[in-house]
């Protein structure tokens, strides 16, 4: 075991919880945010949960800091309280019938420190989260943003080793989340132990993550930094996740036939056999007619579906062989006259072509 | 075919006041007043059930309540009764609000069995309950014996002996109340204050029991107002010696033949006791609902 991954987390484990099973294999250095994205249901709280020691694995291990918390094969088992793990819920869960300073001391105080003592690091940590004014209120009188902080300052009073973040930006509005997520970038850079942030927002991801894990139907589906990600999804939902139109397909030489349709002529890549190719929507170049005499290898036909209006731009879904997002400015669907039902032609760069297998999305 | 004739006509309009036009526009939904076929068999209804409260009222003798409850038997009755309805709350609290976590939060094969049989001294006619107390702990019974000659400790027609039948009879209400609490307690802040630290005990302590508070405060008052109340049990069990045994219903049943004013002083006492506990218990207890 390197020195590193001695307070690291090391995961290789199935867990099942109601008829779901997940199946995860993941390290997290000291000092790491892993982002862990997922659509629902894909398994992002049972993992958290299983890592909590709210649900035991049925298979496999999971240890942090060189101590096993979970072991199928021996039945070794750490019981939640046992675990030096800081749990931030979605929902908070602040104790109602508690002040903000008596939550943040509770860790201190189960853990065995004595009252003054454990209130003093409660003072600390409330001061470090610049919640200092709120120690006397009820968690019923905060806001939003306080409440966030409040939970967190709670977590990481009880000196955790391994921090868990479930969606905890979910429950504010847009406005407070943008506040709120520059702070909590600063105290997880603060954070000495590994940290586990599971979210459905990529942009939150990209934020706040050092490294992303994206989870589908109980499976890893891709591991990499952000840009890793971005640049190459290795399925339908990061594509979507990331703002890319990607497409399975068999490559032969310099082309590759598309399982939705169609054939792309792509860069010399030397691939062969079954290859993804993603293309971003502002690369593709949308015609009322086939553009002639065009350096654009890559052109087909196909009907607008819909149209969908963004911050600066129009994404068009198209339908077509292949189908396709393509995002055009304003002005080009007033030029154009664009509308659904309409024919127009599609063209895009062979070096506009991201080409890799699903391999390569892998080794991030 | 002239169609005018099938259509229908609208019945004569009744008058409604501005206040009940405003009502019905806010709210909704159609009269409130209630029909006659059900105003009637109602009237009755309440007819039977306070009348022989407002006979109570009108027939205590005020004049002298205060001269008849400090008469010596009226007032040993009294505090007798206090006392021994609150020992058996917190002998309710200290062993009922245990099982109702069992109850409510483990699992072991025969539990609701276990439930049956806690909350059977709920429907159990309160003699039975007396005699059946009798049988385990009196001078022959299964424990009783047990303690006689062991301890030479004789139970039955001791205040011990009230203190045992009000608790059997009032426990189960506690119970029920805060095992219900506790199912429909959110577990979430228990899961949380696991993460933190918390062993099951201090879960306990400082989270659930403080957050179901109000339906332990709720029970509790249940509990002490049936013990207080209780009669059959008591007196099977425990005999009716004034000043030992003789709480304020069994006095109250005695004084009707030798101390009719007595009587009726101590049951508008027992009477404004439970008014007391029906109000503060009003939005828990009539609503049906033993969640805090």
């Amino acid at each position: 075991m390197t020195p590193d991954n001695d307070r690291g987390l090391v995961v290789e484990a199935e867990v099942t919880r109601g008829g779901f099973t997940l199946r995860a294999a993941l390290t997290a250095s000291p000092g790491q945010v892993l982002g862990v994205l997922g659509p629902n249901g894909a398994g992002k709280s049972t993992l958290l949960s299983a890592l909590a020691g709210l649900t035991p694995v049925a298979a496999g291990r999971i240890v942090l800091g060189g101590k096993v918390l979970d072991d199928a094969n021996t039945g070794a088992f750490v019981e939640a309280a046992g675990r030096p793990v800081g749990f931030v819920f979605q929902d908070y869960r602040l104790f109602p019938h508690l002040s903000v300073l008596d939550n943040v001391a509770f860790s201190p105080l189960a853990r065995g420190l004595g009252k003054r003592a454990a209130r003093s690091a409660a003072d600390h940590w409330l001061g470090r989260l610049g919640l200092t004014g709120l120690a006397g209120r009820k968690p019923a009188d905060l806001s939003g943003g306080q409440a966030q902080r409040v939970a967190l300052a709670r977590a990481l009073a009880g000196e955790p080793a391994l921090l868990l973040l479930d969606e905890p930006l979910s429950a504010l509005d847009a406005r407070t989340r943008l506040d709120v997520q520059s702070e909590l970038r600063r105290h997880l850079s603060d954070f000495t132990g590994p940290c586990l942030l599971v979210t459905h927002d990529p942009l939150e991801a990209l934020v706040l993550a050092d490294r992303l894990l994206v989870l589908e139907d109980g499976r890893i589906v891709q591991e990499g930094t952000p840009a890793q990600v971005a640049r190459r999804p290795a399925t339908e939902y990061v594509a979507r996740l990331v703002g890319l139109n990607l497409y399975s397909g068999h490559a032969d030489g310099a082309g590759v036939d598309l399982a939705a349709g169609g054939t792309f002529v792509v860069p010399d890549h030397g691939q062969h056999g079954d290859v993804l190719v993603a293309v971003r929507p502002s690369a593709v170049v949308v015609s009322s007619e086939r553009p002639q005499a065009t350096s654009a290898r890559n052109t087909w036909q196909a009907q607008i579906a819909g149209l969908a209006l963004l911050a600066d731009r129009v994404r068009l879904d198209l339908d077509g062989l292949p189908p396709a997002l393509v995002d055009v400015t304003p002005a080009a669907v007033a030029e154009l006259s664009l509308t659904p039902g309409s024919r127009v032609w599609l063209s895009v760069k062979a070096t506009d072509l991201e080409v890799y297998t699903r391999d390569d999305s892998q080794h991030g | 075919m002239d169609t005018a004739d099938s259509v229908g006509t609208a019945a004569t309009p009744s008058r409604l006041t501005a206040r009940e036009r405003a009502r019905r526009a806010a709210r909704g939904g159609g009269s409130r007043s209630a029909p006659a076929p059900l105003l009637a068999p109602a009237l009755v209804a309440v007819a039977f059930l306070v009348l022989p409260l407002i006979g109570l009222v009108v027939r205590a003798p005020w004049a002298r309540l205060g001269s008849v409850l400090s008469g010596s038997d009226a007032t040993q009755a009294l505090t007798l009764s206090l006392w021994t309805a609150s020992v058996a709350t917190v002998v309710s609290l200290v062993i009922g609000v245990p099982l109702a976590w069992v109850l409510a939060r483990s699992s072991f094969p025969g539990q609701r069995l276990l439930r049956a049989l806690v909350t059977l001294p709920l429907v159990l006619p309160p003699v039975v309950g007396g005699v059946a107390l009798l049988l385990a702990f009196g001078r022959d019974g299964l424990v009783g014996r047990l303690l006689d000659s062991w301890f030479g400790l004789t139970i039955p027609f001791t205040p011990l002996a009230v203190v045992m039948a009000e608790t059997f009879v009032a426990m189960p209400f506690l119970i029920i109340t805060v095992e219900g609490a506790l199912r429909s307690a959110d577990q979430g802040f228990e899961e949380a204050a696991a993460t933190l630290g918390a062993s099951r005990m201090t879960v306990f302590r400082r989270v659930t029991v403080p957050l179901i508070a109000p339906s332990l405060g709720a029970g509790s008052v249940l509990c002490w107002a049936r013990a207080l109340g209780e009669f059959g049990a008591t007196i099977t069990f425990a005999g009716s010696f004034p000043g030992r045994t003789e709480t304020m219903p069994i006095a109250v049943y005695y004084a009707l033949e030798t101390d009719p004013d007595a009587a009726i002083a101590l049951s508008l006492v027992l009477l404004l006791v439970s008014v007391v506990v029906l109000v503060s218990l009003r939005d828990r207890w009539l609503r049906g609902g033993a969640a805090s």
